[in-house]
């Protein structure tokens, strides 16, 4: 298959972009300031990442439709509110994740964004499940632009008026020279920020005035250590098809009614996993020394067990230090707790931490 | 000290006497992106020619260093292991990563001139 390029391609190869395939795209992992520069740019100021390579999926439907979806995604459709944003999965039968997504509704029915990498399969299977009576768009016109940091509000404010109002995880309509937009105030950073879906011959002329009023451009790159010290899960790495969304400890995700009711892909699983039969569980981890501990990596129990692995580990700018994601055994999860972490055959003193590693506050 | 000779695996050498020092050149640091991490060998260890003898990790992942010269580690670089963005400041300078007394000074004609490294670098980016 051909490598794709976004409607941002050449925009990023004029900021000094260094591309990677990533999911079938070229995407910019970094510019030429360096992933570390451009992470603590997003924690200080604003960031511009380009992620048009994810899904942009609207379904329209009503009342059938929210009965529908209950079946394959665990979020409370029956209660969601006009433009309010929810994270929630694509389970399959086993209470595995085929995707993690942000659902929001919307007035004909709901947008969903998805992973790049799954985009064409979340699309059969949620057109499988719902059958032909709904109309799905897997929309190959749109751009999806980020922009996160604290003087996101700020900074778009100039250009869109009124979003500074926008409270976290909720979405709008705007108006951009005379056509329109949908903006979601959500990210995967750990910043304040916004998601903005803009037609493809528009993005980066929008780009440019984001750009020019200081936002700097951001790559794949940073995005990855940005997310990890907000301890979000990257899919296909923290979260897969093997892994519940209890046991990715994203109980949250799901509410009450959708844990108490079930009635959705997998939900025998996740209820056993809901009342005590989970082995293990996703914690943080916080090396002690500088050793970065990759995906792979084998974590023991003080006395020699192994007791499971790391699934993201990077060095954290923000933190300053090396941080990491992974599974272990139930009895291990309590934070604090000394474990031991295997890197080219020695084993490294780590801590269970708490999640998030880096703490920001949204505006709600 | 002498002048520098680089290796395929963009490692660079300097020969004083029969100690050579070895670092990454600035050619390797810029591929690598931001250093956050480096492993350096023992002192007193016997490390081949193009074997392994260190590790650099950017943010994304970690590379072995391998050492162009066959010899004992006499010293190593713990300025480096302290603070490892030093190796994307002074590469080719002050963030060495270790010495070696030289066993076989024929292993050096084996290694590429400044501008020979630079057209190889230049067609090999990776």
């Amino acid at each position: 298959m051909d490598t794709q390029k976004t409607a941002l391609y050449e925009y990023h190869k004029s900021l000094g972009a260094k591309f990677v395939p990533f999911a079938g795209y070229q995407m910019p992992v970094q510019y030429s300031s360096g992933i570390v520069e451009e992470h603590k740019t997003t924690r200080s100021e604003a960031g511009l990442f380009d992620v048009s390579h994810m899904g942009q999926l609207s379904i329209e439907g009503s009342a059938d439709l929210i009965l529908a979806l209950e079946k394959i995604i665990p979020t409370d459709f029956k209660n969601i509110k006009l433009n309010q944003s929810k994270y929630s999965f694509l389970t399959n039968e086993n209470g595995g994740i085929y995707d993690d997504l942000i659902v929001t509704k919307v007035e004909r029915g709901f947008n969903i964004i998805l992973n790049a990498a799954c985009k064409d399969n979340d699309f059969k299977i949620i057109k499988n499940a719902l059958g032909g009576k709904f109309k799905l768009t897997l929309h190959k016109d749109l751009s999806l632009i980020a922009l996160q940091g604290p003087k996101a509000s700020e900074i778009l404010e100039n250009i869109i008026n009124g979003i500074s109002s926008l409270k976290f995880m909720n979405g709008k309509n705007f108006s951009y020279n005379s056509a329109q937009i949908y903006i979601t105030r959500s990210g995967y950073t750990g910043e304040d920020g916004f998601e903005i879906s803009i037609a493809n011959n528009m993005v980066e002329d929008f780009a440019k005035s984001l750009i020019a009023k200081g936002a700097k451009p951001i790559g794949l790159g940073a995005r990855d250590t940005l997310r990890l010290e907000a301890g979000l899960c990257l899919y296909g790495h923290d979260i897969n098809e093997t892994t519940t969304p209890i046991e990715a400890n994203l109980k949250w995700a799901i509410s009450k009614r959708r844990r108490e009711e079930g009635g959705f892909l997998g939900y025998n699983k996740i209820k056993s996993d809901i009342n005590g039969e989970l082995s293990r569980l996703r914690i943080g981890i916080k090396p002690a020394g500088k050793i970065i501990a990759r995906e792979g990596t084998k974590i023991f129990s003080v006395d020699g067990q192994e007791i499971g692995s790391v699934t993201s580990g990077t060095f954290g700018p923000s933190v300053n230090g090396p941080i990491a994601m992974g599974y272990v055994k139930f009895d291990f999860v309590k934070s604090g707790t000394k474990i031991l972490l295997e890197v080219r055959g020695k084993k490294y003193d780590a801590k269970v931490s708490e999640l998030p590693f880096y703490k920001k506050n949204y505006v709600r | 000290m002498s002048e520098k000779k680089f290796s395929k695996q963009h490692e660079w050498v300097s020969v004083e006497g029969d100690v050579a020092t070895i670092g990454i050149t600035k050619h390797a640091a810029e591929m690598l992106g931001d250093v956050v991490f480096v492993e350096l060998p023992e002192k007193g260890k016997t490390v081949k020619k193009e074997g392994q003898a260190g590790v650099v990790e950017s943010t994304k992942a970690a590379s072995d260093v391998y050492t162009p010269i066959t010899g004992e580690i006499t010293e190593t670089n713990q300025s480096i292991v302290d603070d490892p963005g030093a190796v994307n400041k002074d590469p080719e300078g002050n963030a060495w990563f270790f010495k070696i007394k030289i066993k076989n000074k024929s292993e050096l004609d084996e290694l590429m001139s400044k501008a020979d490294y630079d057209k190889f670098a230049k067609e090999n980016p990776n």
